[in-house]
């Protein structure tokens, strides 16, 4: 008798999603990639998504998704074993690249915080910060966001399936807005808009509702002052306190929000808070 | 999934499920038993707590509804609706006319979107036996697409009206930074028909499932306001002549903490009770709409359910029901004068209750006369339901202990996913283990 040949079926990428301190609106968006979604069920094998999925498949995965931000001892160590099963790891949205809105704790006595939402703050494990991934294991690429777009992601994970080193644009909102023709409301509004210090990604949908940009996709990268250097917060931030009459507090909240943690908004932040400091 | 059988000389016996999966939320449920009875049910939630109530203090009040948008990604919207009602209640501002008709819509585009959600991509393999919707795509291809393609529906509604789906960007207090004009909206109506097919033949779906029979007697807690099914207003109702306006949630509901979770537990004068949609259809089934009415009908399901594994056929029923509203809204939408109401700052405390997809939120903010905030109270429906997912599992528990440890916890994961929990609106990660004593 002729012994059957093994075909072994080829193996397709194995997908995992892990979450940390956030909202689940970036997960939501994979979820939302409505037309995508069963292609992509086909082309990965969605080995570890816990929010979709019942199935809980065990590393090492070749792509692994991370959403949220570090906030308790215990995600501190499990965002270690997280990185040791990835073989690429992407942070997707403003909680894992940058600490996310729960970063505001960052500037205050978590202790106090604690005590002003739970009766018996003894019970609540919680660090005194929240921090991106990036400053507990090496990410591979950082999808910024808040959320994230989901059109982004999907184009990462086709490009790192096809091989292909992904291409993540760096360069302020305005450009996106203009190419809108939106009026700038900077401009003829007058209102704070974060838009000039802003990455592009979201496509500049807050200028085009009428309103300021407050900052979901962090911080642009060589607005005016050059590629790969910060945008330059100063001159923004003095237009806003010398021009539109923002005093410092508001000044300080304005580039303290969703992505407040990251680098160049928090030196901006903190620069107004001295002053603040200094005037009082 | 793991379980373990201990050795029979062993007298504690553990089953443990690592991670219940298709819930949003963090957490774990610890179930004790003590010569073969229920002893303690603990719903033990882990989600890392984030603090929103404490750094919405010393906030801009018009930063309030970018910052509650992120409590969850799901129902971002319902958290923007609480917080503008009860500012606006501070400011003695009322919205009617076509602003609230928007919000009306805008709630829409999310019940449609979360609820569809559960109800295909979350609850649907539960019924059918599948690990997740992409595995029942195999089999049920034509109800998936169905359902992706009825969850699209509402995306575009909240993407038309607030820029994107998730944390749209566009409410404020007083009305929107900007409203669409009516062709944009009628430009709505062609997919709203589809769903609205789509929709009735979701609820005969769901309606054709296998449900254990497992009825429990619930205090059903819910807005019920004169007119319509809710939405932003109404007082709040329940089946056991409760009728008491926001201002004096506080007062009847109390929050207490428990050791074994990061979530406080609410309850109603002492007692736990049931938010979401099989409390909204108890108390509005009368304000359905006609289409949604007899759709519900058609499950010749006895009222009120009582079920809680029907609470994917309620979820489903309001699916229907919230197109029918978006067709009704869409038609008689004329764009108002101004995107939003002025607002004058004054100091104060405002209370709001809206229904979210998974039932009643409750917000107080305190405003300084400079608009910031002073003090920022919150109730998700989750922490409300919390009490009631334990009661079920009381009384489930009993049912499935002689089942082998794997199934019985299977068995209670499903009672605690009929809930939709989203437990910090968030995550997925719920550990399962019934300790025998």
């Amino acid at each position: 008798m002729r012994r059957k040949k093994k075909i072994k079926k080829p193996t397709r990428p194995r997908l995992a999603v892990y979450k940390f301190a956030s909202c689940d609106g970036c997960q939501l968006s994979v979820l939302n990639l409505e037309d995508e979604l069963l292609a992509l069920g086909q082309a990965l094998d969605l080995a570890y998504f816990p929010e979709a999925s019942s199935r809980m498949g065990k590393g090492p995965f070749d792509i692994v998704l991370v959403e949220g931000s570090i906030t308790t001892p215990e995600d501190a160590r499990r965002i270690a074993f997280v990185r040791e099963q990835a073989k690429v790891l992407i942070t997707i949205g403003a909680c894992a690249t940058a600490g996310g809105i729960q970063a505001l704790r960052n500037w205050t006595d978590v202790e106090a915080f604690k005590q002003a939402v739970y009766p018996s703050p003894d019970y609540i494990h919680s660090l005194s910060t929240s921090t991106p991934i990036a400053e507990h294991v090496r990410v591979d690429y950082e999808l910024w966001g808040c959320p994230i777009d989901k059109e982004q992601l999907l184009r990462v994970i086709t490009n790192l399936l096809a091989g292909v080193r992904p291409h993540l644009p760096t360069h302020s909102v305005c450009l996106e807005c203009k190419r809108q023709g939106n009026v700038c409301v900077l401009v003829a509004k007058g209102v704070p808009c974060l838009g000039p210090v802003t990455k592009t990604g979201c496509g500049a949908i807050c200028p085009r509702m009428g309103r300021d940009c407050y900052g979901c996709f962090g911080p642009a990268e060589g607005a005016s002052l050059g590629p790969g250097r910060p945008p330059n917060t100063a001159s923004l931030a003095g237009h806003f306190h010398r021009d539109l009459h923002l005093i410092p507090v508001e000044v300080v909240r304005r580039f303290r929000g969703i992505n407040g943690y990251v680098q160049p908004f928090k030196t901006e932040s903190e620069a107004w808070e001295e002053t603040l400091k200094r005037e009082s | 999934m793991k379980g373990r059988k201990g050795p029979a000389k062993k007298k504690t016996r553990t089953i443990a499920v690592d991670l219940l999966a298709r819930v949003e939320g963090e957490g774990a449920l610890r179930v004790t038993v003590q010569n073969g009875q229920v002893r303690d049910v603990e719903l033990r939630i882990f989600e890392p707590p984030r603090f929103f109530e404490a750094f919405l203090q010393g906030r801009h009040f018009d930063e309030v509804p970018d910052i509650v948008a992120r409590i969850c990604g799901i129902c971002p919207v319902a958290y923007q609706m609480s917080a503008v009602h009860a500012l606006e209640q501070i400011f003695g501002l009322s919205v009617q006319g076509p602003l609230r008709d928007l919000r009306r819509l805008l709630y829409c585009g999310e019940w449609i979107e979360s609820h569809t959600l559960h109800v295909y991509l979350l609850h649907a393999p539960d019924f059918l036996g599948y690990e997740n919707a992409i595995e029942m795509a195999k089999d049920h291809q034509a109800a998936v697409t169905r359902g992706l393609r009825l969850k699209k529906v509402g995306n575009r509604i909240l993407t038309l009206l607030g820029g994107r789906s998730v944390h749209p960007v566009s409410v404020k207090v007083g009305g929107f930074s900007r409203v669409p004009r009516r062709i944009e909206l009628q430009a709505l109506a062609d997919d709203l028909r589809w769903a609205r097919d789509a929709a009735a033949e979701t609820v005969r779906w769901v309606a054709g499932f296998e449900f254990p029979v497992f009825l429990q007697d619930y205090t059903s807690v819910a807005l019920r306001p004169s007119q319509e099914y809710p939405f932003n207003e109404g007082p709040i109702a329940s089946n056991r002549g409760l009728e008491i306006p926001a201002s004096e949630f506080e007062s009847r509901f109390q929050e207490t903490q428990v050791s074994y979770s990061n979530a406080l537990h609410c309850t109603l004068e002492g007692s736990p009770y049931l938010v979401g949609p099989l409390a909204r259809l108890h108390l509005n089934q009368d304000r359905l709409t006609p289409l949604a009415r007899q759709a519900l009908a058609e499950t010749r399901l006895s009222l009120p359910l009582r079920n809680p594994f029907h609470g994917i056929v309620a979820r489903s029923v309001e699916i229907l029901f919230a197109v029918e509203e978006a067709l009704r809204l869409i038609e008689d939408y004329q764009p108002p004068p101004e995107p939003a109401l002025p607002v004058t700052v004054r100091a104060g405390t405002g209370m709001a209750c809206t229904e979210a997809p998974r039932g009643i939120l409750y917000h107080r903010y305190e405003v300084g006369a400079d608009g910031v905030i002073r003090q920022a109270k919150i109730v998700p429906p989750t922490s409300q339901n919390q009490g009631r997912i334990e009661e079920d599992l009381r009384g489930f528990v009993p049912r499935v202990l002689d089942r082998p440890n794997k199934e019985a916890a299977v068995g209670c994961e499903r009672v605690i996913r009929c809930y939709d929990p989203c437990i910090s609106c968030a995550t997925h990660f719920l550990r399962l283990e019934v300790e025998q004593v």
